[in-house]
């Protein structure tokens, strides 16, 4: 576990394994009870890495948690049972990054059609694959 | 004893659920012109344009009725970005296109022209075909800005499709991004002379050739 930051805001990386742990922590022994987003970073090789943010809006003290999957992996734990926005944030996650949130109620995709193939913000996505007849 | 009220049991929505977008397809595929050929029409034109200076009558039939039409284009309001502000400002009061007699209306059904004025997504498509289909024969198509004619900035994105012109047929392409209201107003004069050398032969009409 390394944290680093400035002012109000602190970043705290976790091993994948504590990633609720962490959530839960924030949630309860900090305050944090605004969900601010959740995103993914892709290190190519290096594998994944998830990004989230959450505020306690009271003490004006803001939250980012990391953790890095390791390459090939693709699971981690769902946030949804701390927080409810991170609801709609996870299936962004899984509709553009292809994570799968373990616990999540309703992991469908989000933003894209039903029937798309691939998750296209992986470096691995080839953006002009033929999409006949729009692309 | 126990009575427990039912769950609702609720569907995620699924895109190849909508049966009736898919039996329109197939009804479009069976009849691909659509209203403008009709047997007996075609048969009564012919007849009066093959009678010994009947032609005269059929050319001023089409003068008329293309005037009326290019008198009344009612463009649907089918803003998708950026490119709609502009369109908005050039149905506004100072550029003002009501006086070419261009009514913004919100609904495809009493339309006769669509301004695809913005980004097309992928996921977008379909509904954009779908209300072109809505719309009645005779109609049009401008496709506004760059992002419309041919993807623009975003062409190279995984969700854009890489101009309208592969879902529907365009008239008239306006370039630039965005184009500013007498850049629309232009390719909106081009449509009416389009309009107005329209043919009921099922084809497009040809750009003219005095356009720079």
């Amino acid at each position: 576990m390394a944290a680093g930051g400035e002012g109000n805001a602190l970043t705290v990386t976790v091993p994948p394994e504590q990633w609720l742990a962490l959530g839960r922590a924030a949630r309860e022994s900090l305050g944090c009870g605004y969900f601010n987003f959740s995103s993914a970073v892709d290190w190519k090789e290096e594998g994944l890495e998830v990004v989230a943010r959450v505020e306690n809006l009271d003490a004006g003290f803001s939250l980012t948690m990391k953790t890095r999957l390791g390459p090939g992996v693709t699971s981690v734990a769902s946030l949804t049972s701390l927080w409810r926005g991170a609801d709609w944030m996870e299936r962004e996650g899984w509709d553009m990054f292809g994570i799968r949130y373990e616990g999540h109620p309703d992991l469908r995709r989000i933003l894209l059609s039903q029937d798309w193939e691939g998750h296209p913000l992986l470096k691995s996505y080839a953006v002009d694959t033929p999409y006949p007849p729009y692309r | 004893m126990e009575v427990k009220a039912p769950v609702p049991q609720i569907p995620p929505p699924v895109w190849t659920e909508f049966k009736d977008l898919q039996e329109w397809e197939k009804y479009r595929q069976s009849r691909p012109e659509g209203d403008k050929h009709s047997g007996l029409f075609e048969a009564v034109t012919d007849g009066i344009y093959n009678f010994p200076g009947g032609f005269v009558v059929t050319s001023l039939a089409d003068g008329f009725l293309n005037w009326a039409r290019k008198s009344s284009v009612w463009p649907v309001t089918f803003g998708l970005a950026c490119c709609a502000i502009e369109m908005m400002a050039t149905f506004a009061s100072r550029f003002d296109v009501e006086r070419l007699g261009m009514v913004p209306w919100a609904s495809p059904r009493h339309s006769d022209l669509m301004i695809v004025s913005g980004t097309v997504s992928i996921k977008m498509a379909p509904m954009l075909k779908r209300i072109y289909d809505q719309m009645p024969d005779p109609k049009w198509v401008v496709s506004m800005g760059s992002c419309a004619n041919s993807g623009g900035p975003f062409r190279h994105g995984y969700h854009v499709v890489k101009g309208v012109d592969r879902v529907v047929p365009v008239d008239v392409y306006v370039p630039g991004c965005p184009p500013p209201p007498e850049s629309l107003l232009n390719g909106l004069l081009i449509l009416q002379d389009q309009i107005a050398h329209f043919r009921k032969t099922g084809e497009r009409a040809k750009p003219s050739a005095k356009i720079d």
